[in-house]
């Protein structure tokens, strides 16, 4: 039972209820584009080649693959940190929220004060900025923690925190640095069922990077596996699950399959 | 979810207190003793030093000679608690602390322009930051009679030769912790497409400020310095803690020189302590908890 999937956007959301800002699946603009990106640093790498993605409101697409595969360059260049050397990256996001592989918290402000930072970059006004921040805070389960300073924190703790930082912007994309990389598993679990539920609610676009392949599959609509160095995509995975996903599923044999197949690519690309 | 991360406290006692009610009268007493421990030892080569001292003074010494070393309680009562002496030596030392404290404040302001100035652009780095070394590697003290020479003897002149010679550390340290700054936190900045001010203002300063600090600290120690060699070597105007050590020792009023050095160096101490207290108070509580959370 192979399905390979063409790129073609989202497949079978639909079982679920579908987050509110997208219409009928193949209609929704994608908020990220790229066809035949690619990238050459000046000293010679390269770390993409001819990549085609799509990201839609409402999906969450991972791309796994080997360590330096230039998976984060993607992100960067999604981003705009990072020009590409070809190929085209359309963005249209207004807001973008970007989830690094550390928390980057100010270790000098508070939660709250660090909550509040990027609505303070952009210049929003000091009470709706206050009134974003305390619901962001509520709503990644850090309540009673706003006057703590990051070094009081656990791992799990600060990259709440950093979630609720980039919520209070509202970005419609979301773009994840092996944002869970660093944790151990039961929390690296229970943050994934938190994100999904955020996705679940915000209905934003997701680009989400990771080295660990079921939570690739327990967390995506769609799964991209990458090859090692120059990264390209060489399988596209659709994730059949819905919305509302069950840390049980990872036990079930459809996950395993699923599992399996994103493995085996991995596998493949690799050598 | 909570999380108990309680700060352990300062010298822990070996066996930690179980969780819970009995913690704090576990505690105390502990501390009192780790106290006790942390003074102790101090205490002790204090004691020694001054029976060496003694011995020294009344063993070794003729009694002839006995001015070239008087013993302690001579230093007290014919220097600290001789009312006129005191009195010109907490003048000295004002005056001291006045010429060190604005030679610090000025060097300051310019060490951390100049820092601020090379953090905004490699090339101004590049072309700045030589001088900065050259100032420190250049002798100061081979530059003392060039400053009289241009500026006179007096306040000016004093103060400049403490800018000079604590205005390394400052660029130095604050260059440092500038540049500290992990790329994701500029990365973060970049995105939301800040202007250099805001930058520095909200991430770069207060990054530098545990650097900052550490560079004060020392800064401060050296204006003390630069004061009392100024001091000495002027030797005019108004007299310093420096040119009162010089006087007694012309003199030969040795417990009055001993008192004026131990005046001298208490500035020092105080000084040092002053700008730790305050780094301590400006950015302990989010340095120290994150170095332990790291």
């Amino acid at each position: 039972m192979s399905v390979t999937s063409a790129p073609s956007s989202r497949a079978a959301t639909s079982a679920a209820p579908p987050p509110p800002p997208s219409g009928p699946a193949p209609a929704a603009a994608p908020c990220l584009r790229f066809r035949g990106l690619a990238k050459t640093f000046p000293d010679g790498t390269t770390a993409l080649q001819g990549v085609d993605l799509d990201v839609a409101p409402g999906d969450f697409v991972t791309v796994v693959g080997p360590s330096g595969c230039g998976k984060s360059t993607l992100l960067r260049i999604a981003s705009g940190l990072e020009r590409p050397s070809a190929g085209e990256a359309q963005v249209s996001a207004e807001q973008i929220g970007y989830v690094f592989q550390d928390a980057t918290l100010l270790p000098w402000r508070t939660v709250a004060r660090n909550v509040e930072l990027l609505a303070e970059l952009h210049h929003r006004p000091r009470a709706e900025t206050r009134r974003a921040a305390a619901e962001a805070i509520e709503l990644v389960g850090l309540a009673g923690h706003e006057q703590k300073l990051p070094g009081a924190l656990s791992g799990g703790m600060r990259m709440r925190a950093s979630l609720a930082r980039s919520l209070v912007l509202e970005p419609q994309l979301f773009l994840f640095d092996e944002p869970f990389g660093a944790l151990d598993e039961i929390t690296r679990e229970r943050l994934g069922d938190e994100l999904l539920r955020l996705h679940a609610a915000k209905g934003f676009g997701a680009l989400f990077i990771t080295h660990s392949v079921t939570e690739a599959v327990y967390l995506s609509t769609r799964v991209l596996v990458m090859s090692g160095r120059p990264g390209r995509i060489v399988t596209a995975v659709d994730v059949p699950f819905g919305a509302d996903r069950d840390p049980e599923l990872r036990f079930t044999p459809e996950f395993a399959a699923l599992c399996g197949r994103v493995s085996a690519a991995l596998r493949e690309g690799h050598s | 979810m909570s999380i108990d991360l309680r700060a352990p406290a300062a010298g822990a006692p070996a066996s930690p207190p179980p969780a819970g009610a009995p913690a704090s009268p576990v505690v105390a007493p502990a501390r009192g003793r780790s106290l006790l421990r942390g003074w102790l030892p101090p205490l002790a080569v204090l004691a020694l030093v001054l029976a060496g001292w003694y011995a020294v003074a009344y063993l070794v010494l003729e009694p002839r000679l006995q001015f070239l070393l008087p013993p302690p309680h001579a230093v007290l009562t014919d220097g600290f608690f001789e009312p006129q002496v005191l009195e010109r030596m907490g003048e000295a030392v004002a005056r001291t602390v006045q010429v060190a404290a604005t030679g610090l404040a000025i060097a300051i302001v310019l060490g951390t322009a100049w820092a601020v100035a090379m953090s905004q652009a490699r090339w101004v780095e590049r072309s700045l930051f030589p001088y900065a070394v050259v100032l420190q590697t250049i002798p100061i003290l081979a530059l003392v009679p060039l400053i009289g020479f241009w500026f006179g003897f007096g306040f000016t002149s004093r103060v400049i030769v403490c800018v000079l010679i604590s205005l390394f550390p400052i660029v130095a340290n604050t260059l440092f912790g500038l540049q500290s700054v992990d790329r994701s936190h500029h990365d973060l900045f970049t995105l939301h497409g800040v202007g250099r001010w805001t930058r520095l203002v909200k991430l770069q300063l207060p990054a530098a400020l545990p650097a900052v600090f550490a560079g004060l600290r020392i800064a401060a120690g050296l204006s003390v310095i630069g004061a009392i060699v100024g001091d000495l070597f002027f030797k005019q105007g108004e007299p310093g803690i420096g040119i009162l050590i010089d006087n007694y020792r012309a003199r030969l009023q040795s417990p009055e020189l001993f008192a004026s050095i131990i005046a001298a160096s208490l500035i020092g101490v105080v000084v040092f302590l002053l700008f730790g207290w305050l780094g301590r108070r400006v950015v302990g509580a989010w340095y120290d908890e994150s170095r332990r959370g790291a």
